[in-house]
């Protein structure tokens, strides 16, 4: 018998409960894992080198509006290869229950900018002469069940039109597909800008943001850079970023994410310190006699205590191993679904963390029974075992 | 002969409340190495708080306690459990063996302690079982044995370290007739053949036969020599 495999047969006292903590122990860390990569990738600094595409965003926030103007601009810039505007136009199709991003774009510019988005010669004509035309993705066609030719009828909520009304109607006129995807929740609904620009009925010559494509991915940092001293002493300066983070910004209005996730894993780790504490507690109170045993055999009290401390350790750190470890797995399958956000990774800063976490764990609820096992007295222990 | 036990002018009082107990008064006791002693005596006559005083799981108030040449009145923490660990095998009236652990492994316990790799603590092992006759249960676990099967085991377990003395608290107390004979029939061989020196509170007057020397104790004194 090894020393680990007697602090294994050890914890194996009570099986069910044993297991029971230890899962525990495995939802906190898988949670920890998810949550922290997550919160990293709203929070984590930003490498503008190599990208090859661009979003020019108003500085302060992205509700605020830039002036049509700001495009003019950027076209003429050096470095600058083609650039689209677009907008939020928000509201929500049939009820409040089923909202996808509904965005008006000048069809060409758009779809040339982002050009992985395959739509055909024929429904991006259509798109671009029909002016109440609008083209969907697959995924969210097929959702709804569209076809080519139907109304759809958005409730705006940001902009109505210059009568008041918050009823606006589309025409579908294409399907877009996002091969590259890689089956993520691609949903964007496209509407036409010349439309939406006439009919809304304030912010008129004001767009949300701007796409860039850059000629030399290479210089990406500079010509971001390039682009915000431009605008710096304009009404309205710029912030110039990956998609990603502007995806990622997006979902910051939502609030603190980092911490709201800090909040909650707070949470989650303190229910797991009582129930772990209760574990090794209940554990020691129902062994005291092997304790007493051991310390009869020659284990000194040092010797048990760092026993009864190795276990809490062992049940905590392999806990977060496992947690860990199916965090790291599940990354890898919601990667599709997170990437527009930024780079889904498992971080070793959160993994050095996750380690410090269950041993500072192990070591906090370990203390009570280990302190108590080493002062505990040998006579009495085994005098109430008879 | 050698005294392996030499113990001098032993107190141990006990303070409950305002009370003063005296548990153990006077006590003058010597055991020569290989010897078997036998101590009697009614319930709460102090014999397992001599026992305990000689096994070093105690401390006396007062006096000497001499074991295996060393005064281990005066030794304390650390120093106490490695003289225990290295000069004496307990055998319980309740074998006090670990549940989760099988034969084997509880009587590797002790060799956990010893800088002995783990292919040669397994080795120990299953010696000292084969010599409690229990080598072929030695992955059963205790829930898995009889009463004196796992009083056999609890014996390998108190020698497998080669402690030179056994102390036993009522080792026969819990098992029947025929078992309880077995058992003491092993401790006569462990004490002729191995050499142990063997200390055993009993009430059974059967088990006290077996000894070398038997003493009663009475009100925390030593009387008189019942047989020899």
């Amino acid at each position: 018998m090894s020393y680990l495999g007697f602090l294994f047969a050890n914890l194996g006292r009570k099986k069910v409960r044993t297991w029971l903590t230890f899962l525990s122990i495995v939802v906190c860390f898988l949670l920890f894992g998810l949550l922290r990569t997550v919160g990293g990738m709203f929070s984590g600094p930003v490498n503008l080198a190599g990208v090859d595409r661009l979003v020019v965003s108003p500085k302060y926030s992205i509700i605020d509006p830039l002036p049509i103007s700001h495009m003019n601009v950027l076209r003429g810039l050096s470095g600058v290869q083609s650039a689209a505007h677009a907008d939020w136009f928000g509201g929500n199709y049939l009820d409040f229950g089923l909202a996808f991003p509904t965005i008006p774009v000048k069809p060409r510019e758009y779809f040339n900018v982002y050009s992985e988005l395959e739509i055909t010669q024929a429904d991006l004509d259509t798109f671009e002469n029909t002016r109440t035309g609008a083209v969907a993705s697959r995924s969210t066609a097929e959702r709804f069940g569209w076809q080519i030719g139907d109304t759809i009828p958005i409730m705006g909520n940001i902009y109505p039109q210059e009568d008041g009304a918050l009823l606006w109607e589309f025409e579908l006129v294409g399907i877009y597909d996002r091969p590259n995807s890689s089956g993520g929740n691609f949903e964007d609904f496209y509407i036409h800008y010349d439309y939406f620009e006439e009919a809304k009925q304030h912010s008129k010559g004001m767009i949300g943001w701007i796409s860039v494509k850059v000629d030399h991915p290479d210089e990406a940092a500079l010509l971001a850079s390039d682009i915000d001293a431009l605008f710096e002493n304009s009404r309205n300066p710029t912030r110039t970023m990956t998609e990603n983070e502007y995806n990622a910004q997006f979902t910051k209005q939502l609030g603190n994410i980092g911490m709201m996730i800090n909040m909650i894993l707070t949470a989650v780790f303190f229910s797991i310190l009582l129930l772990v504490a209760n574990t090794m507690i209940q554990s020691f109170r129902e062994r005291l006699s092997d304790l007493g045993v051991l310390k009869a055999l020659g284990f000194n009290d040092g010797w048990v205590a760092r026993m009864v401390l190795y276990e809490s350790l062992l049940l905590n750190v392999s806990g977060a191993v496992v947690g860990i470890g199916l965090s790291y797995l599940s990354l890898i399958g919601l990667e599709p679904m997170l990437s527009n956000f930024g780079v889904v990774e498992l971080t070793s800063a959160n993994l050095i963390f996750a380690m410090a976490i269950a041993a500072l764990l192990g070591l906090v609820v370990g203390a009570i029974p280990a302190i108590r096992a080493s002062s505990l007295p040998i006579v009495d222990v085994l005098k109430a075992r008879g | 002969m050698k005294h392996i036990i030499d113990i001098r002018e032993l107190h141990k009082t006990y303070q409950r409340g305002g009370e003063r107990i005296s548990v153990l008064d006077h006590i003058d006791l010597t055991v020569d190495e290989g010897g078997y002693l036998a101590l009697m005596g009614p319930s709460g006559s102090g014999k397992t708080t001599l026992l305990n005083m000689i096994g070093g799981l105690d401390v006396p108030t007062k006096g000497s306690v001499n074991v295996c040449g060393v005064n281990i009145a005066q030794l304390k923490g650390r120093a106490l459990a490695n003289w225990r660990a290295q000069n004496i095998g307990f055998v319980f009236q309740f074998y006090n063996l670990m549940d989760v652990l099988s034969a084997q492994r509880n009587v590797e316990l002790p060799l956990l302690l010893t800088k002995l790799s783990k292919k040669e603590r397994q080795k120990r092992a299953l010696t000292a079982l084969d010599i409690v006759g229990l080598a072929n249960r030695a992955k059963h676990k205790p829930s898995e044995l009889s009463g004196g099967q796992l009083q056999r085991v609890a014996i390998a377990r108190a020698l497998v370290a080669d402690q030179r003395i056994l102390v036993c608290d009522e080792p026969t107390g819990d098992l029947d007739r025929a078992s309880a004979n077995q058992i003491l029939d092993l401790m006569e061989i462990l004490n002729t053949s191995h050499h142990k020196t063997i200390v055993m509170v009993t009430h059974d007057p059967e088990a006290a036969r077996h000894a070398h020397e038997c003493l009663h104790l009475d009100k925390g004194r030593l009387s008189a020599e019942v047989n020899a």
